[in-house]
């Protein structure tokens, strides 16, 4: 039995009604568009002029309510809930929707759509004598749906209920402003337009997941704000996210909060560091992501609005703004988002989340902070693995600077056309990462600042050493665990590209994955 | 009146905010007509005082094509490239 909720309601004439009545009460929550509510409105009519019970009907629109009334000459007072504020506190499904209280507003029957046994009843045993032919009226009629139940209008209500899981602070814009330009006066947005974060749509949004939306998922330097569950799902919204993107972005926003991967730094730095999400395991398919032709490219709204997201986060409730803690000196495009999915069913080697730890068929976010990229590696000619992935090396020594040495972590994405290479010569990534590390080096003395280049080893820190010493090689990577590998791309070309990392390890950036949660 | 939930750690005020005003006139001061009726006389004789009052502030004059529509894109970023400050003769 629906509980009864206390209300007060203004009928067609202007009088108000109170509900308890303190007597009997025959209260029908109705619509107008609904056959079914018109069937039962003469039976209304009829108890409220010969029955003794009071009888109220509610309706759902106001329009419709005059329409009730005129069309079956109501005199039964129609209430106005086109708040539907009521009817929403009642839980309501289907209309019509009877209910009859006892004098001390108790519910003792309730009758939902029209099966006429049950309306019978209802007026024998507590309406009492009403002239009703019954045999005119059909067995049975489905009730149509109650109008709170109409998704725009569910999320509304919800939105705006006294229970309503929203806390962010409400800003009204007014009717004459634009709300974009609002949007873009205010600073929320990273230069491009935004969706504008209503209620609704945010009620949508969270409707994905299972967190409680005030739960602290991390808290985002510089202003080491709490970043909620709810505060994410609105900068998720404004970056374009579906609902179902939401619980990627939370975990990516995990994984760049934690001490390893240091966000602070990789916004504060002037090298121009931004984070870099690599997405693996089923959640590819499920969010239809591009890891095919121009998977590092625009085009594909999951991609895309999930990087974005995490920087409309950082931006906006951490505070990290371009001219205040983000100081990157040029900027960076990737800044606005950089999210792409690996092409694990075209790899032969493992896919990265294996790599780091986890399942295959877990779904997982991989962070990275890099500077630069991607930086395309051609090579249209080499045919053999040996001599390809030397082309990978020797381009992978101009990250950050080919005199740089220990260059942080790297990226590389070997695109289809290049894995097949690579393959035919049954090379393990293992062997990949060997073959960089051997041809990247180079002997000490090509590192040392000359006038060619000041980058490199101050030439007074090694005039001690010996001859063996200069000759001896320096690897580009710190170990080959800092190189990371993923497959992606198209079919057709044979382009491969490579990230250029920030500083790494502990006294920079560390990358972290994070399995993707509900 | 459209609602919308503030995405920010809400720790500054959210305002339609207008440019900080200047505590002295100086500099280059734009004398904006918007082509109402008469303006052009209101401006005039602004000028004149201004002229008067502060010698050394450098007067510019600048219009609108017409005042129904906003200011078109070349006169606004002519003022912007030429001037500190805009005196703007709004409505009749």
């Amino acid at each position: 039995m629906t509980a009864v909720q206390p209300f007060t309601l203004t009928d067609l004439g202007g009088t108000d009604h109170s509900v308890p009545t303190g007597s009997k009460t025959l209260l029908c929550f109705v619509k107008e568009d609904c056959p079914t509510c018109n069937l039962v409105a003469p039976l209304l009519e009829a108890a409220h002029q010969q029955g003794d019970a009071d009888v109220l009907l509610v309706g759902q629109t106001s329009d419709g309510n005059e329409l009730l009334a005129k069309n079956h000459d109501l005199t039964a007072p129609v209430l106005d809930d086109s708040t539907l504020i009521v009817s929403f506190a009642y839980d309501l499904e289907t209309v019509p929707h009877a209910m009859l209280l006892d004098d001390s507003g108790e519910p003792v029957k309730e009758v939902i759509g029209f099966e006429k046994s049950e309306w019978q009843d209802l007026y024998s045993e507590h309406v009492g004598t009403v002239d009703i032919n019954w045999d005119e009226l059909p067995d049975w009629r489905p009730g149509c749906g109650s109008l709170t139940q109409d998704p725009i209008i569910a999320e509304r209500l919800r939105a705006e209920a006294e229970n309503s899981p929203l806390r962010a602070r409400r800003i009204e814009i007014a009717s004459h402003d634009d709300v974009h330009e609002f949007l873009f006066d205010q600073g929320f947005t990273d230069g491009l337009p935004v969706v504008p974060p209503t209620p609704e749509r945010v009620i949508r949004m969270l409707s994905a997941i299972t967190r409680e939306p005030q739960d602290v998922v991390a808290t985002i330097p510089p202003n080491l704000a709490p970043a909620t569950v709810e505060k994410i799902a609105i900068n998720a919204l404004m970056a374009g996210c579906k609902p179902e993107y939401l619980p990627v972005v939370i975990a990516s926003i995990e994984a760049m909060c934690t001490d390893e991967f240091n966000c602070h730094g990789v916004f504060a730095t002037t090298m121009g560091a931004t984070p870099i999400m690599i997405l693996n395991g089923p959640v590819r398919h499920a969010l239809d992501m591009n890891m095919r032709l121009s998977a590092l490219g625009q085009g594909t709204r999951a991609n895309a609005a999930i990087g974005r997201a995490v920087r409309l986060a950082v931006r906006n409730i951490g505070g990290a703004k371009p001219g205040g803690t983000e100081r990157s000196t040029l900027g960076n495009p990737m800044k606005f988002t950089m999210c792409f999915p690996e092409w694990e069913e075209r790899s032969p080697w493992e896919p990265l989340h294996v790599e780091r730890g986890f399942e295959a068929e877990d779904s997982v976010v991989s962070i990275f902070a890099m500077s630069s990229g991607p930086a395309q590696v051609i090579d249209q000619t080499s045919r053999s693995a040996e001599a390809l992935v030397g082309s990978f090396a020797l381009s992978m020594r101009a990250s950050q600077h080919v005199k740089a040495h220990r260059a942080g972590d790297t990226i590389l994405v070997i695109s289809p056309e290049h894995v097949d290479t690579i393959q035919r010569d049954g090379w393990s990534k293992a062997d990949i990462r060997a073959r960089i590390q051997e041809v990247s080096s180079v002997p000490m003395r090509e590192l040392i600042a000359d006038a060619t280049s000041g980058v490199g080893f101050p030439p007074e820190a090694v005039k001690n050493m010996t001859e063996a010493e200069l000759s001896r090689p320096i690897p580009k990577f710190a170990s080959e665990d800092r190189i990371h590998i993923v497959v992606a791309g198209s079919e057709a070309g044979k382009f491969s590209a490579v990230f250029h990392g920030w500083a790494s390890g502990s006294m920079g950036s560390i990358p972290v994955s994070r399995k993707i949660g509900m | 009146m459209n609602t919308i939930l503030d995405p920010t750690d809400e720790r500054k005020p959210v305002v339609r905010s207008i440019t900080t005003r200047p505590e002295r006139l100086e500099g280059r001061l734009a004398l904006l007509d918007i082509r109402k009726p008469r303006g052009n006389i209101l401006l005039d004789r602004l000028e004149e005082l201004l002229a008067e009052r502060y010698p050394k502030l450098e007067v510019k004059r600048f219009e609108k094509p017409t005042f129904t529509k906003p200011a078109p894109t070349d006169v606004r970023q002519n003022i912007k490239a030429n001037a500190d400050l805009v005196v703007e003769g709004l409505a009749d």
